[in-house]
């Protein structure tokens, strides 16, 4: 069977987990990282969901998925039982920001983390025109956002920082494009693999 | 899709008969037993498609279909089972066994016991949730089954699909364990032991031997029914179901029944008496109060699920406080440590601990999706 092509920000996410490897996806949607990672990198682990729609699709692709939320932990994992901890999109929405960042790397050796960046041209311009930013990655009004914790690169990086996290990579992309000139201002997606070592 | 086209139709009971002496984990030896089963679907040329289908307390091996044209209630999980529904009998090769200690047609204390030519009555030994599967195993082997695509059960039923993983991990493909947990908790047995005295304390039990008497212990077997059902139901359900609605809409001021949920339990309570076991029932309670698959591994789950290869499907009900979310997490958290393969799901359900024979959407569906991969990796 051939892996089904992947989001572009999935698959950038996939090229930085190594074959084999134990993975543990917050967040998992409907498993299409996992699926494609087991099929191509013959990975194993856990998707997690809250939505129980997210977890049927998630069996439906084959992969091991237990609901749950995130905001409550993730004390169903021992420490260091993971190579690899992926929070894709979702940090911005979590009440507990900092606490989920401690657990990733509580639970994994490494932790990828994606957000949308707010410090997009974008979403400047937009803020300069008087209104809060809607865009592709940011889809949503001002009362109906489920994302509460927005923050920019060097928020990120600070929040790292502050709990002895080291950045070992880092991609900033737009539509789909690595961004290397001015990452903050032009890029709309950032991307982090991040560990305690 | 009408009633009939996803009905295994008209089903008749097969029996079983076993002269290998059977060991018990109480120490007691039971020479020879027969099994109750049904079966449904068509067990394919490889033997991979079987299904087994574990009861729980008041279950039997009768799961789906009816016994006659004119049979008012289908088997226990019609609503799961049949073709095109979740456990499709299209695909799949269903068993449904009735356990050993029962009283539908498995030997149990209402069988007669060879050595005295009198029923068992309180000398049926002790069985576990490990004797049953032990049995279970011969059935399979006596089908010609060396290895079930799955077992499945809810409750005391998951229990076994549990200990099955553990047990026979070479036999066993996936393990779906419904609303069940790895051991019950002091609130459980407690439930169970006033179950159980409400039994024991039956004038009409005579010590468990009330065969011979021409009496039944109706009451105490009532009573422990309607608590059970209290159990089984959650209180915004029964709320909803029930409320505080009055027979005749005013107060009589007197012990009779009055409000609709007293007749409710009453009638369940009748119902049951009727058709049940006393020492059954208190048999299938202790089974429920010994389990603890990790006891033979120091108190270690997750030592007692490395044993295990089959891949988990554990779901549990946010309204069910019999064996509540927090119950099945502590399986998945074993199982998440001993590195198995599992999957769980917490279903939003107002059914209480009943959910798990009810048909909420996204119960049906987790269902169908687990089955369906089931059936793909065999080519069913």
């Amino acid at each position: 069977m051939s892996a089904p092509a992947l989001r572009p920000d999935l698959a950038l996410v996939a090229d930085w987990i190594k074959p084999s490897s134990r993975v543990l996806d917050l967040g998992c949607g409907s498993g299409e990282l996992l699926a494609h990672l087991q099929q191509s990198k013959q990975v194993s682990g856990y998707g997690v969901d809250f939505a129980v729609d997210n977890v049927v699709r998630c069996v439906e692709a084959g992969i091991n998925v237990l609901q749950a939320d995130l905001e409550a932990g993730l004390a169903e994992f021992g420490d260091a039982s993971f190579d690899v901890v992926v929070l894709s999109q979702t940090i911005q929405a979590m009440l507990h920001t900092e606490q989920i960042l401690i657990e990733m790397l509580r639970v994994g050796r490494e932790a990828i983390v994606t957000f949308p960046n707010f410090g997009y041209w974008g979403n400047r311009w937009q803020i300069m025109r008087g209104r809060m930013p809607v865009s592709e990655t940011m889809p949503y009004q001002w009362y109906n956002t489920p994302n509460i914790h927005w923050c920019m690169l060097g928020d990120f990086e600070a929040l790292c920082a502050k709990n002895g996290i080291r950045v070992l990579e880092r991609v900033v992309m737009d539509k789909g494009r690595r961004i290397d000139f001015m990452p903050n201002l032009l890029g709309s997606l950032a991307f982090y693999r991040v560990s305690r070592q | 899709m009408s009633v009939t086209s996803s009905s295994v139709g008209i089903v008749s009971a097969q029996y079983a008969a076993f002269d290998t002496p059977l060991a018990l984990a109480c120490g007691a030896v039971l020479p020879a037993y027969q099994l109750a089963f049904e079966t449904y679907g068509t067990l394919n040329a490889a033997k991979s498609n079987a299904i087994l289908i574990c009861h729980a307390l008041s279950g039997h091996h009768h799961v789906a279909g009816r016994y006659s044209e004119s049979d008012k209630s289908a088997g226990w999980w019609d609503n799961m089972i049949g073709p095109g529904k979740p456990i499709d009998t299209e695909r799949f090769f269903v068993v449904g066994v009735n356990n050993l200690g029962g009283c539908h047609g498995s030997t149990g204390p209402s069988s007669i016991n060879p050595a005295s030519g009198q029923p068992w009555g309180a000398d049926f030994p002790m069985v576990t949730v490990a004797d049953w599967v032990i049995a279970q195993a011969r059935l399979a082997d006596r089908l010609g089954i060396e290895r079930w695509a799955a077992v499945i059960g809810g409750s005391l039923g998951g229990m076994q699909a549990l200990d099955w993983s553990i047990r026979f991990p070479e036999r066993i493909a996936h393990a779906l364990v419904i609303a069940s947990a790895p051991k019950l908790s002091a609130q459980n047995i407690a439930f169970n032991d006033v179950a159980r005295q409400a039994i024991l304390t039956d004038p009409e039990f005579h010590g468990g031997n009330f065969y011979g008497q021409g009496v039944l212990p109706r009451r105490g077997l009532r009573l422990a029914r309607m608590l059970g059902h209290i159990t089984y139901l959650s209180d915004d359900g029964m709320g909803e179901k029930f409320g505080r609605m009055l027979r005749s809409g005013e107060y009589q001021f007197g012990f009779d029944v009055e409000f609709e949920i007293e007749s409710y339990l009453r009638y369940q309570g009748d119902k049951f008496s009727d058709s049940f076991d006393a020492n059954t029932y208190l048999l299938m309670t202790k089974a429920l109060d010994y389990f603890d698959p990790a006891r033979e591994y120091g108190g270690d789950l997750v030592k007692a699920l490395q044993r295990a290869s089959a891949g988990f499907l554990v779901a549990s009900f946010t309204s069910d406080w019999r064996f509540s979310p927090e119950r099945s997490r502590e399986t998945v958290k074993a199982l998440v440590a001993a590195g198995r393969r599992v999957s769980y799901a917490e279903i939003e359900s107002a059914h209480g601990h009943d959910a798990f024979l009810m048909l909420d959407p996204p119960y049906v569906e987790l269902m169908r999706a687990y089955l369906g991969r089931v059936a793909a990796e065999i080519s069913a």
